[in-house]
């Protein structure tokens, strides 16, 4: 017989009062471990998508033109008329302080064209950069390995009627469909893409390009940094940071996130109160048993040892349960925030489970220090009277 | 020297003209190893008074020695350490853990003791054997009758070897046959040499002790050597 036997043989004798506790922590726990849980997947899958947005900084010739969109995004001043950055001069971007965080540079030559009276906008693309460019792309065919291999986009597809596999001229060459793309929502869906040197020999614009996507592939680069150092090494272009999207949903995020730690610090309140209340009542119910100890010869500080003791057990079983209903609610939750990661998996993480089983302990702890403080108080001779 | 000094007590309960004397001015002194019971009619102190005896209830003024230490002059844990080493109480009503088996109420005022459990078992069982509890360690109170429960009262009371019991009532709830049987129990522990002060409204149970204490408002009235 020790303090900690007696504390949970109480504990198995009052399981209802032991019960509303544990709900009251288990609740906290949980709704924190949730919130913080989900939160923090949202972070990590913009984080993805910042990886695989494709193209973050865009290249483009400077001008005084008027500008043209290109997939929602300003291409600055590129005309069919304008002149266009030389080919060579691209090199130099891989000359950059962060060339490593480089993972893509992918030029393109952009111009009209007429196919089968429609008149479309041609691109000549690196297809080895623009797979890395647009990971989004889903295509039926195949990338086209020869110089007269073309892809269409599904509204090209549907205009000029052409499907995979059809043979048709531009402007006097004749291309083979290799593929089509299923719908983007993009830009690319009017495109005709086709490889770089073809397209510049069929636009007689040999060595330029009209513009270059560039992906620098990871979470935290300095984009503005390498901004600034591809525009040192182009002055002639104009060099642009596209993360405009990302960087609205990150800040969506944070507001997200300060709400999240409005609602736990609020739930963990309201679960505290619970703990306090149930704890009160306990110390209450119990004061002949109280009495008795310390008639016995128990300490006030044994008696603090026992309350204290029964919250940390149920604390810490609360603890234990709130994380996983946390991560059970957060895989709940995850496909309704993402979308289109609904599959993801949310693996157990030791540093979040470790932290919500000694917060929830401290906080039972904590929430049961007044009753266990009133218990020891107690004037055993009260007790005695009350017998 | 005697075991038990008690000079001059006082104890008043509530303020200005609801201020209630509970005792008024009561010295005495207990040798080691009587026995003596303390008589007198409801609400003359004698439940108060082994409350003071037992270090549970400071006096207004008056000081009280058990074995030369002037128990008030403790502080709040060293009293209860007093309680432990010294003083067991045997309540009216039992007061067992209903939750708990014999042998865990037996074992309850070990729990803040250091030993091994085995030990605390051992000396549970052997309390239990020697207050007449053989064979009945494990069970519940709900299963043993009311002088059964008396029994396992007096031995939480003694498994700490305690040289005084306090018994405020310990025949109260009791048939007289099973409070017969409580009374030879007591006066076999106060033959093992255990200074027992028992609080008790019976003159029949009162004769098994030694001397008499009588109470009146408060006041000690009386003192005679039991026959």
């Amino acid at each position: 017989m020790t303090l900690k036997n007696i504390a949970i043989s109480n504990l198995r004798r009052r399981k209802a009062r032991a019960l509303f506790v544990l709900a009251g922590l288990l609740i906290g726990v949980s709704t924190v471990v949730g919130l913080i849980g989900l939160v923090q997947e949202m972070k990590s899958d913009i984080n993805h998508k910042l990886e695989m947005y494709g193209a973050n900084i865009l290249i483009v010739p400077k001008t005084e033109n008027l500008s043209l969109t290109y997939g929602g995004m300003s291409l600055g001043g590129v005309s069919f008329d304008m002149k266009e950055i030389h080919q060579e001069e691209l090199e130099k971007i891989r000359t950059i302080k962060n060339a490593a965080n480089l993972a893509a540079v992918g030029p393109m030559v952009l111009g009209p064209v007429t196919v089968g009276g429609h008149r479309l906008l041609m691109a000549g693309v690196d297809f080895n950069a623009a797979q890395i460019l647009r990971p989004w792309w889903n295509m039926k065919g195949k990338i086209p390995t020869e110089e007269d291999g073309m892809i269409l986009g599904s509204n090209a597809s549907l205009i000029t009627g052409l499907k995979l596999g059809d043979k048709t001229k531009i402007q006097n060459k004749e291309f083979t469909v290799w593929g089509v793309l299923e719908t983007t929502g993009s830009q690319d869906d009017g495109l005709i893409l086709a490889p770089l040197s073809t397209v510049q020999k069929l636009l007689g614009k040999q060595g330029r390009i009209s513009m270059v996507e560039v992906a620098a592939l990871c979470s935290g680069c300095p984009i503005p940094e390498m901004v600034k150092q591809i525009s040192d090494v182009l002055p002639s272009a104009n060099v642009m940071a596209i993360q405009q999207v990302v960087k609205g949903r990150l800040e969506t995020i944070g507001h997200f996130k300060k709400f999240s730690y409005g609602v736990s610090a609020l739930v963990l309140l309201v679960g505290c109160l619970m703990v306090l209340i149930t704890m009160m009542g306990s110390v209450r119910e119990r004061t002949v048993e109280i009495g008795i100890f310390r008639a016995m010869g128990f300490r006030k500080s044994h008696v603090m040892q026992i309350i204290l003791l029964e919250a940390g057990m149920v604390a810490a079983i609360a603890g234990i349960l709130g994380y996983f209903a946390g991560l059970g609610a957060i895989r709940v939750l995850l496909p309704l925030f993402l979308e289109g990661h609904g599959h993801r998996t949310v693996a157990l993480d030791p540093m979040m489970a470790g932290s919500a089983f000694l917060a929830s302990i401290l906080l039972g702890i904590a929430a049961s220090l007044y009753p266990a403080l009133m218990a020891s108080r107690l004037d055993p001779n009260d007790a005695l009277r009350a017998m | 020297m005697s075991s038990i000094d008690a000079k001059n007590l006082v104890k008043q309960y509530g303020i200005g003209e609801a201020k209630v004397t509970a005792i008024n001015d009561v010295s005495f002194g207990i040798e080691t190893g009587e026995f003596v019971a303390m008589m007198g009619e409801s609400g003359s102190g004698k439940s108060t008074l082994l409350s003071i005896l037992g270090g549970l209830n400071s006096p207004t003024s008056g000081r009280i020695w058990v074995d030369g230490v002037d128990v008030y002059s403790l502080t709040s844990d060293e009293r209860a350490d007093f309680r432990k080493k010294s003083i067991g109480f045997v309540f009216q009503n039992f007061h067992l853990l209903p939750y708990l088996t014999l042998a865990e109420n037996v074992m309850m005022p070990l729990a803040i003791i250091k030993m091994s459990k085995k030990e605390k078992l051992s000396m549970a069982i052997d309390t239990l054997d020697r207050v007449g509890l053989s064979g009945k360690a494990n069970r519940l109170p709900s299963q043993i009758s009311g002088g059964e429960q008396e029994r396992v009262a007096i031995a939480r009371a003694i498994v700490c070897r305690p040289p005084i019991i306090l018994a405020d009532e310990p025949t109260g709830n009791l048939d007289t046959g099973t409070g017969a049987e409580i009374m030879k129990l007591l006066s076999k522990l106060n033959h093992e040499g255990i200074t027992v002060i028992m609080v008790t409204h019976s003159n029949e149970y009162a004769h098994h002790a030694r001397r008499l204490i009588r109470l009146s408002d408060g006041r000690l009235v009386g003192e005679e050597m039991a026959m």
